[in-house]
């Protein structure tokens, strides 16, 4: 290896979200390494691993739940905030404002354990309690963010005889783009955690392995468990603040 | 007759029970830098802002080379005409070359033919592209940003220019260069400017012919000098002021104007280097002034004696 | 014509829910699912004008010319329509109780939820619309508090199926509450007793901050299940090394040291920012007046800074109420232990009887927080609305 190659591949390892990320895939598809470390920690469990479903499987599941849902709510939030930031929807803007306002002090889990009576157990109420709850931060941010386009710029955008789509989505959008990322990247981190708590409405995610053992008084389990959601966690957190400065490049020139 | 380039006939805005345009007609000709004076509410902004369409009359009409806009797309209407605003509203997420191409971009010109006029745009304007191509908006002094605006107006080589107040917020010394610089420009492209502003020294300085609004209303519509030799109303002017009106008055009218043109005996012709015929008054009487002298002999275009000017003349109206 | 969009399109949802969605759904027993009851079922006339009056001037209000008076009359009538339908689910699960067998259970069913939301959405509409001054809206507040816990408070809707269930644990839902309450507050004590010094640091020392914050941040970052679990090893390890000191891996000390967790970065963060926001030349003019830094701090940093600070403890306080809930997973008790007993037993009455709480006491602790900040004096003497 040459020593600039040697640099590269350094640097690269130094990189957090590249380390979180190999952490994550360490943790997903060499947790049954770890065997004989949970059984010396927790001598008195005959299943110090956790074997029913893969993590992989587990993990594919649960970013399917969230994925899904934060996209639903991506669509309906950003749809709903250009409708209210229009002239023919402003009428609706301080009711879907309020709403926003209102329904995030809603506790999520509670908003989850809601759904259930609503529509049953399984991924089906998860899928429905993480898109409303997710709707609400980034339909408020898109609002802020579309806000946030100064005056002058959408007049001179106007003046120059850009079409209203030409403004929308080469001006607008990409000026309130860091702060739609931002609602998004709210919805999705309080997805991640909801849709781990999920695993308590039937629905298949990391948290099953958590449930399982605290229910079956399995520390190990509830340890596994927690370890994969915390690395997917924070792998999510790290990839939408390479995301955000990605989207902002040009403020910082 | 040439047909004007800008018409305004008998047009009035309102907005909810205020009038903020009251049946106004003008006409600006092709080649010609109008400027709208008036204080802050009196229509002149709303005006400017319903040749390109931002504002709809509700009676009258506006006419662009003849056509009545109302019948055009605003788009392909406002890509005709460049805008620059006070507070310039530059793209904040796009580079100064990226900018100024918007409306060549818009009307699809070919890459390279963007590029090179980008590139002659920014030198028209003083900013080296090498050094400002690749630059955004926020790392630009303000004097740069507009002098931005101005290049993105002209990319799209619009025979119309619409200006609302864009030098307003630049300090003194920006304001006077950037002024001096549109001048030149506007001699050297011919475009017909319409500027807003409520600075009747900006509209002294720039103008071929100066619209002083007052409610909405055309009170006086005439070129500089007039403006300031017969001033409609008090109104007009107070808008000039009236502490240094006299000396404003000197600054458009020249030597050559004022010199008793009977060429007097050699002998009798007043010592010192002779004025140009097109030295303005007020320059002239600094030159008495400053060589202690009160008549100077004037010359015109081409050296030849033209007359005396006599301090007595000065104050003569 | 219709003069007001957002009133028409929610008296529509509600005329639409009350034909198309059931209002009540009956069932045989607690466990099994119900059979979905109309609404004119329950509209029973002359007592069915409660509702259909208010609900009539909710439909005609948006077609009206808007004036004040047309708005005041259709935040009223939206009120009495959320008002109306307690009481008549309360009144038909009664009726319907006389005839049943006693395992037999009336829930509400999504018409239900559909109209009193749609009811309670028009009454934030028209009053945001009326503009009301701070004591207005407080007013307001309260007597829709008031209005929707006078059928409840009254015993009226004891027969509907969450209140059965309650009826079945009352103390063992009065000591839920308690010991909810008790674990966001042993949780609040360490987070300001830290949390507000960390944040004087933090804006004082920029260093500290830019130590302090990414660590706080990924804690945030962390799911709340997650970092229950995560507390379990240590906890338990400590606990079997020390038996003496009652700490256990499940329960309530890693529920309040997660949540105490949590509830620091929205207090050192609001904490500085308040700080933070602390014009400077207000600083200089005090220091000038020869103020002492005790004085500055106490007299100029802290009380233009409460503002902030106060809208920091909010955030933590509604937090903490929903994460108290996910705590039940390891044993600290509290509401969401009635609300997972409920789910793991798929007594869904049951789950709501946890769930309904943990929401209304999240959105009483953030009104009352907003309360707060809406009395603060503002600089001139106003106050904040």
């Amino acid at each position: 290896m040459t020593g600039r190659r040697f640099w590269q591949v350094f640097g690269l390892l130094a990189d957090r979200l590249v380390l979180a990320v190999l952490a994550l895939v360490l943790l997903l598809y060499g947790m049954p390494l770890l065997k004989p470390f949970f059984a010396a920690l927790y001598p008195t469990l005959d299943r110090p691993m956790y074997e029913g479903d893969g993590f992989a499987a587990l993990a594919a599941d649960h970013m399917a739940l969230v994925g899904l849902s934060s996209l639903a709510a991506a669509a309906a939030g950003v749809l709903a905030g250009l409708a209210v930031t229009r002239p023919w929807g402003a009428e609706f803007r301080g009711l879907v404002e309020a709403l926003a306002t209102a329904g995030q002090t809603f506790p999520p889990v509670a908003v989850l354990a809601v759904a259930v009576p609503a529509v049953g157990f399984g991924a089906a109420p998860a899928l429905i309690a993480l898109t409303l709850y997710a709707v609400l931060p980034i339909v408020q941010n898109t609002i802020a963010g579309l806000e946030g386009v100064p005056a002058p710029v959408l007049e001179s955008a106007r003046g120059m005889g850009m079409r209203p789509a030409a403004i929308l989505l080469r001006v607008e959008l990409p000026l309130a783009a860091p702060v739609i990322l931002a609602g998004l990247r709210t919805a999705v981190a309080i997805n991640v955690g909801t849709a781990a708590i999920a695993s308590t409405v039937g629905a298949k995610t990391l948290g099953l392995p958590i449930i399982v053992g605290l229910n079956g008084a399995n520390p190990a389990y509830v340890i596994q468990g927690a370890l994969v959601v915390a690395a997917l966690a924070v792998v999510v957190d790290l990839g939408f603040d390479r995301l955000a400065l990605l989207l902002s490049r040009w403020q910082r020139a | 007759m040439t047909r004007p380039m800008i018409a305004f006939e008998g047009v009035t805005k309102r907005f909810g029970s205020w009038t903020a345009v009251d049946g106004v007609s003008l006409a600006v000709e092709e080649g010609e830098f109008c400027v709208l004076v008036g204080p802050s509410g009196s229509g002149k902004s709303t005006l400017l802002r319903m040749v390109n369409r931002l504002a709809a009359p509700d009676a009258g009409a506006v006419r662009v080379a003849g056509e009545d806009i109302a019948g055009l797309a605003p788009e392909a209407l406002r890509r005709r005409m460049g805008y620059v605003i006070q507070s310039v509203g530059l793209f904040p997420h796009w580079t100064v070359a990226r900018n100024i191409a918007t409306v060549p971009v818009l009307l699809g010109w070919p890459r390279a033919r963007v590029r090179e006029r980008v590139d002659a745009l920014m030198r028209l304007l003083n900013l080296d592209p090498d050094r400002f191509r690749g630059l955004y908006p926020h790392q630009l002094s303000g004097g740069q940003q507009q002098r931005v605006g101005v290049a993105r107006a002209l990319a799209g080589d619009p025979p119309v220019l619409l200006m609302d107040e864009p030098f307003s917020a630049l300090d003194p010394i920006t304001r006077g260069t950037l002024r001096t610089e549109l001048a030149q420009i506007h001699r050297k492209t011919g475009k017909t400017i319409l500027f807003v502003t409520h600075d009747m020294d900006e509209a002294l300085a720039l103008a071929d012919r100066i619209a002083v609004l007052e409610q909405g209303r055309l009170v006086q519509h005439a070129t500089p000098r007039e403006i300031l030799t017969r001033p409609a109303d008090g109104f007009v002017r107070d808008l000039v002021g009236r502490e240094e009106w006299g000396l404003k008055r000197l600054a458009v009218e020249t030597a050559g104007e004022r010199a008793r043109p009977d060429a007097p005996p050699p002998s009798e012709q007043p010592p010192g280097e002779p004025l140009p015929g097109d030295m303005p008054l007020r320059r002239a009487l600094s030159e008495m002034i400053a060589r202690g002298v009160d008549r100077l002999p004037v010359m015109d275009a081409e050296g030849r004696p033209a007359g005396v000017l006599h301090l007595a003349d000065l104050v003569r109206s | 014509m219709i003069r007001n969009r957002v009133l028409f399109v929610l008296a529509a949802a509600i005329a639409v829910a009350a034909l198309a969605l059931p209002f009540l759904s009956f069932a045989p027993n607690r466990l099994l699912s119900g059979q979905g009851i109309a609404l004119a079922a329950a509209l029973e006339m002359p007592r069915g004008l409660a509702l259909l009056a208010p609900g009539a001037v909710l439909l005609a209000v948006p077609f009206l010319r808007p004036s004040r008076g047309a708005t005041a009359a259709s935040v009223a009538a939206a009120l009495l329509v959320g008002a109306g339908l307690l009481w008549l689910a309360g009144l038909h699960a009664a009726e319907l109780a006389a005839t049943a067998p006693p395992a037999a259970r009336t829930s509400f069913g999504s018409g239900f939820w559909a109209m009193e939301a749609a009811a309670l959405l028009a009454a934030l509409d028209g009053a945001r619309r009326l503009g009301l001054p701070a004591p207005g809206r407080i007013a307001l507040g309260l007597a829709t508090a008031l209005l929707l816990a006078a059928p409840l408070a009254a015993g009226q809707l004891d027969q509907l199926s969450i209140l059965k269930e309650y009826a079945n644990r009352r103390d063992a839902f009065s000591d839920a509450v308690l010991r909810h309450g008790a674990i966001v507050a042993a949780a609040l004590v360490p987070t300001l007793a830290l949390g507000l010094p960390l944040g004087v640091l933090a804006q004082r020392r920029p260093t500290v901050g830019r130590l302090l914050f990414p660590v706080l941040n990924i804690v945030q970052t962390i799911p709340s299940i997650a970092l229950f679990g995560l507390m379990l090893a240590p906890l338990s390890a400590l606990s079997a090394a020390f038996p003496s000191l009652g700490i256990a891996g499940v329960g309530m000390a890693p529920a309040v040291i997660a949540l105490t967790l949590y509830s620091l970065l929205p207090i050192v963060r609001n904490t500085a920012a308040g700080l933070d926001g602390v014009p400077e030349p207000v600083r200089e003019a005090a220091r000038g007046m020869g103020m002492t830094p005790a004085q500055l701090f106490l007299r100029v940093d802290v009380p233009l800074a409460l503002p902030v600070l106060l809208a920091g403890f909010r955030i933590t306080l509604v937090q903490a109420v929903g994460l108290a809930a996910v705590a039940a997973l390891i044993g600290a008790g509290g509401l969401g232990a009635i609300m997972f007993q409920g789910l793991f037993a798929n007594a869904l009455d049951l789950v709501l009887l946890g769930a309904v709480p943990v929401i209304l006491l999240a959105l009483a602790a953030d009104a009352l927080l907003r309360l707060a900040e809406a009395l603060l004096p503002l600089p001139g003497g106003r106050r904040a609305v």
